[in-house]
């Protein structure tokens, strides 16, 4: 399955003006409408081993099942999603091999990621993601916020400890509560939603979100959304403008038409007797 | 750590460093800050210090807390504000944020566990909460951090408390204001003020250029279109361009002066 030409990706990624290392790592694959996000953390180089892993088992992964399955399909075994399906296997296996990597190797030990993934099919993405690296999108004019972090801040505002306004202006920013790599088993934050032509996708790293406010992310998508590599890179340069405290990564995905899932004349008669 | 310097007619009586998870101001004995006077109530607020941020609360005391001029019931305390009871005054500071900024190493993203996060959330919100079962796995997440930093940042996996991390410092802005004024076309000597961080400039599906306002000054940068934008009669690239006051811009048939406001 391509989704040649429906999609439009760009993507940048800058160790920030602090960090000596980038510990985060981007891939992307248009045609497959497959795109990943990861903020790896650790010590010394280890975040950057962990957060590679993560996008490089998840995306190759993928590319090869996604050739023999359609994500749209419902699985005759568990009776979930394909999409579903098979991210859950491919997180859980990311998740094995960052975990045993620094269960074995000293210098790895305690190293972990945050994860960001989004698949596009039947005009349709399913949004899977772990920590604090956020998906938001832009229709319409307005950009919202899709994932919810999974973090202490966001905990504190849905307990009402504190407000959105206020969680900006905390000292505890950096505190993810789910990682990928951490435990032996991880369990990530899966849904589903409708696109539409000329909406625009975010996938970012809290290098961004904490350094550039929503209205700004907002009026960059908005203004420079006929030129996405440039956006992307504005994106990054406004946050490394504003300080660049941690390493910065943006995936940028326009939907530039309708994708809908080939179903041939057999599928939907399948589909009507089951 | 995060402390308070109580005082009265800038006389500094006492510090108090926040080290527990609630600390209580009140007249009676039994409060952490005990301040023997009678505008104070009995137990007059509680301070709940959540890793590195902390909450003052009022707990219905008669005379009310000020902070900073202003009666607050509930309130996230900031570097430097100024708790007023009474006579007293009780000043907030987070040494983190200036101290360590230079450690960006500290501020790293590390995972909480479970357990310690419900503590740190679930303890913070009423005022009724109990503070006894709490404190203890917070004090130890404490120590857990503390023990880490000597190792590097590596403290995911276990419960941690985060290191300071100083918020994020506005980018000093442009002083100058900057503006466009046409010189050629339908609206010529029409003026253009640029207050935006972007503004876009052309016509889309043409041509299109933005002008992108940073703290090194003014760039134009070209968007889209077959053909670039012209500054002082050269032609750009694709890389972003500083202007300069009083430059000439020709975008889309367009003439336009660039110059900056004082």
């Amino acid at each position: 399955m391509t989704l040649s030409g429906a999609l439009e990706v760009a993507s940048c990624t800058d160790p920030g003006m602090v960090r000596s290392h980038n510990e985060d790592s981007i891939a992307s694959d248009g045609d497959q409408g497959l795109v990943v996000l990861a903020d790896g953390m650790g010590g010394y180089n280890a975040g950057e081993v962990a957060s590679g892993m993560a996008t490089t088992v998840i995306i190759t992964e993928l590319q090869q099942l996604l050739v023999k399955r359609l994500p749209y399909e419902i699985d005759a075994h568990s009776g979930q999603l394909v999409a579903h399906q098979l991210l859950h296997e491919q997180i859980a296996k990311a998740n094995t091999s960052i975990y045993q990597a620094a269960q074995s190797q000293p210098q790895y030990a305690g190293m972990g990621t945050t994860l960001v993934v989004a698949l596009f099919y039947d005009n349709k993405m399913t949004v899977a993601h772990i920590g604090d690296s956020r998906l938001y999108r832009l229709r319409g004019g307005e950009l919202r916020q899709v994932t919810k972090d999974h973090s202490l801040l966001q905990e504190q505002i849905d307990s009402g400890v504190i407000t959105p306004q206020q969680a900006r202006q905390s000292q505890n920013k950096n505190l993810v509560t789910r990682a990928l790599g951490i435990d032996p088993i991880v369990e990530a934050e899966i849904h589903d939603y409708d696109t539409k032509p000329e909406d625009i996708y975010l996938l970012c790293s809290d290098g961004l979100c904490d350094m550039v406010s929503d209205d700004d992310i907002g009026l960059a998508l908005q203004t420079l959304s006929s030129n996405l590599k440039l956006c992307a890179q504005h994106l990054v340069q406004t946050a490394n403008d504003n300080g660049g405290r941690d390493n910065i990564s943006v995936i940028l995905v326009r939907v530039l038409r309708d994708y809908p899932a080939p179903r041939s004349i057999v599928g939907k008669m399948m589909s009507w007797f089951k | 750590m995060a402390k308070l310097i109580l005082s009265m007619d800038n006389l500094v009586l006492k510090e108090i460093a926040l080290t527990k998870e609630r600390t209580t101001i009140g007249r009676k004995p039994h409060n952490d800050i005990q301040i023997d006077n009678l505008a104070v109530s009995g137990e007059h607020a509680v301070i709940v210090t959540i890793l590195q941020d902390s909450f003052l609360e009022d707990l219905g005391s008669t005379n009310g807390t000020v902070v900073n001029g202003q009666p607050i019931k509930k309130h996230f305390l900031q570097n430097s504000d100024i708790i007023e009871l009474g006579k007293y005054k009780l000043k907030y500071v987070n040494e983190t944020v200036a101290g360590q900024a230079k450690a960006a190493d500290f501020e790293k993203t590390m995972v909480l566990r479970p357990s310690s996060v419900r503590a740190a959330t679930s303890s913070a919100a009423p005022a009724a909460a109990a503070a006894a079962p709490v404190a203890a796995p917070v004090a130890a997440a404490a120590a857990a951090a503390a023990g880490a930093k000597n190792f590097g940042d590596t403290v995911a996996g276990q419960s941690a408390t985060a290191p300071p991390v100083a918020p994020p410092k506005p980018a000093p802005t442009p002083q100058k204001n900057a503006a466009l004024q046409l010189l050629s076309g339908a609206n010529a000597g029409k003026e253009l003020d640029i207050t935006k961080p972007l503004t876009t400039l052309g016509k889309p599906g043409v041509q299109v250029a933005v002008i992108t306002r940073r703290p090194q000054g003014f760039f134009i940068t070209h968007v889209e279109g077959a053909s670039f934008p012209v500054v002082n009669g050269k032609t750009l690239d694709a890389q972003a361009h500083s202007l300069n006051d009083h430059d000439v811009i020709e975008l889309a048939g367009v003439k336009m002066e660039f110059f900056l406001k004082t």
